[in-house]
């Protein structure tokens, strides 16, 4: 089992300070990196429909989130009068904590030295880190839900009810998502899965990661992740024609600011934990210069590709109508890695019994078609539906 | 250190276990309830089971107790309850059990102390094998039984649950689709 070489010697006053300081880095770099991304989404977005975006604040715009950021912070809290008090101010704070958490387990670099003593670039070594992971972003879904029940007021009560039952559908296939990777990585440990993934040796390791070895939990895991944080396609929770604000309604200043922190917390902690399964967290071209930065640098890069698929998907896709959802949730991506898993656990221990290949995946693959086509059979047939005011595109409603 | 933190996190539960029986609120009392589960989960953690804490949190804060909410939000009962007892005998009865429990409960503590005892710290922390391969191996081998019924329970469970909702309307279901409602 791996743990972290600075515990091993006890723990003296200097560890407990390399502790302190290595969790003040990450909650910076968090803050910092959302600072700069809600700049990004806001320029990237505008963009990609034509427009200029942020202009004024500094060059580029780059200081218009520490503006909006400033203003946040000096505006007027207001409380509804038929707010439930203590969960209202509770809520923002179930929100972003566990977002917080969620991060320190990400490994972000290999082992540097501080003052004699060696320690991971990441904040903490648990062997259950995949698993803390997701039991904290199942924490999270209580923000939401509890801010929209707190504010004692219609729309964020609809907010709230939409965020609990796509949370909970969607972590669900998340979770099986995660499974295919780790059952295929044998560890559930984050870095265990790094390190799974082989050091870096020339850019055929990137036959090794495992996007390409489990390439449907990937995909899947992708699907689920944009659905987890709340964002488009997948914005119901908020959708600002249908909701208002959703469960935001009633917030203002820092709270609000603290629930928008959350999400884009949320974003890149979901983003960081999929480089860091699927993608080979820290791992890339070694470069002799400065050793122990590159590892971050590249660890940073695939986390913005994911973030720039985000704002790609945001500007990109309409929102999907409730029913999609759930469909999209319960009849294609869950049953689809209950699939996949089947069939990863098959090679899991057809490679540890020494059973040849040329029989395995024969097998598998016969199998799935079998169990697709008999449930395929057994769905109930539903017609496309025409609604009123709508043009026949409507046709992806088969399920 | 061990001792502060089980107290800690002792007084916590059931202090909050208090909570989710006396909060007039169902939302309270349900926020107790993740408080207590939470609370269970420290000590999970400070026994070592830590893949054990794990799953507690993600499965029952993060996914039933989330739906003791949703069912509360979706039918607004936060703000009437019903006071006036449908089943008069029940009263007793509870106490009755709670009586039993806890009498079980003290005997199988027997007078171990509350960490470190036997009862806790058995051989299932001995060799060097991590938390989730020696759940693995006891459900699979000693526990095959128990572990396979229970999902049968459950499976039942599910297919009683679609078939209670289903009854009674056959084809309806059809016709309800594409308004958008939640299934």
């Amino acid at each position: 089992m791996i743990s972290d070489p600075l515990l091993s010697e006890g723990v003296d006053l200097t560890v407990v300070l390399i502790i302190i300081g290595k969790a003040l880095f990450v909650f910076v770099l968090l803050l910092v990196t959302v600072l700069i991304l809600i700049w990004l989404e806001r320029k990237i977005v505008a963009d990609m429909q034509n427009r200029i975006g942020p202009n004024r604040a500094g060059p580029f715009g780059i200081l218009q989130s520490v503006a909006d950021g400033v203003k946040l912070f000096f505006k007027e809290q207001s409380i509804p009068e038929s707010a439930d008090r203590p969960v209202f101010r509770l809520a923002p704070y179930l929100s972003v904590v566990p977002a917080f958490l969620a991060f320190s387990v990400i490994p972000l670099g290999g082992e540097i030295e501080i003052a004699g003593h060696t320690t991971y670039l990441q904040l903490a070594e648990i062997p259950i880190g995949v698993l803390f992971v997701l039991a904290m972003s199942g924490i999270g879904v209580y923000g939401v839900t509890l801010a929209g029940w707190a504010s004692g007021s219609k729309y964020p009560l609809l907010g709230g009810v939409r965020a609990t039952a796509q949370m909970i559908s969607y972590e669900a296939a998340l979770g099986l998502a995660i499974v295919g990777a780790v059952l295929h990585g044998h560890t559930l440990s984050t870095r265990g899965m790094v390190l799974q993934q082989g050091p870096w040796e020339g850019w055929g390791t990137v036959a090794d990661w495992f996007f390409i070895a489990v390439p449907v939990s990937f995909v899947i895991y992708v699907i689920a992740m944009v659905a987890e944080t709340n964002r488009a396609p997948f914005d119901l929770v908020e959708a600002e024609q249908e909701l208002v604000g959703g469960f935001h309604t009633e917030y203002t200043g820092v709270r609000f600011a603290i629930f928008f922190l959350a999400e884009y917390m949320n974003m890149v902690t979901m983003s960081a934990l999929a480089v860091t399964l699927f993608l080979g967290g820290p791992a890339g071209p070694e470069i002799d210069f400065l050793p122990h930065l590159w590892p971050v640098v590249w660890f940073l890069l695939k986390v913005s590709l994911f973030i720039f698929v985000y704002f790609w998907l945001r500007s990109t896709l309409p929102r999907l109508r409730y029913d999609q959802l759930m469909d999209l949730g319960w009849r294609v991506l869950i049953p689809l890695a209950i699939l996949w898993l089947g069939a990863v656990a098959v090679f899991r221990v057809g490679s540890d019994q020494g059973w040849p290949v040329a029989v395995t995946l024969p097998a598998v693959v016969a199998g799935g078609l079998l169990i697709m086509g008999f449930l395929w059979l057994s769905m109930p047939r539903r017609e496309p539906v025409v609604r009123r005011g709508s043009t026949s595109s409507e046709e992806v409603h088969r399920g | 250190m061990e001792t502060v933190v089980f107290l800690l996190a002792a007084t916590a539960a059931v202090v909050s276990a208090l909570g989710v029986v006396m909060a007039r609120n169902p939302v309270h009392s349900a926020l107790s309830l993740v408080g207590t589960l939470f609370a269970v989960a420290v000590l999970f953690v400070l026994q070592e089971a830590h893949f054990l804490a794990a799953v507690q949190v993600i499965v029952y804060a993060g996914a039933v107790v989330v739906l003791f909410l949703f069912v509360i939000m979706l039918l607004g009962v936060d703000r009437h309850e019903m006071l006036d007892d449908p089943l008069p005998f029940q009263r007793p009865l509870a106490l009755a059990a709670g009586a039993v429990a806890l009498f079980g409960l003290l005997a199988l503590v027997g007078g171990t102390v509350a960490t470190g005892g036997f009862s806790a710290r058995g051989p299932a922390l001995s060799g060097s094998e991590g938390n989730v391969e020696r759940i693995a191996k006891s459900l699979f081998t000693d526990f095959i039984w128990p572990f396979e019924i229970t999902s049968v329970l459950l499976v039942i469970a599910v297919v009683g649950a679609i078939v209670l909702v289903r009854e009674g309307r056959p084809g309806e279901a059809e016709a309800e689709d594409g308004d958008g409602a939640p299934r």
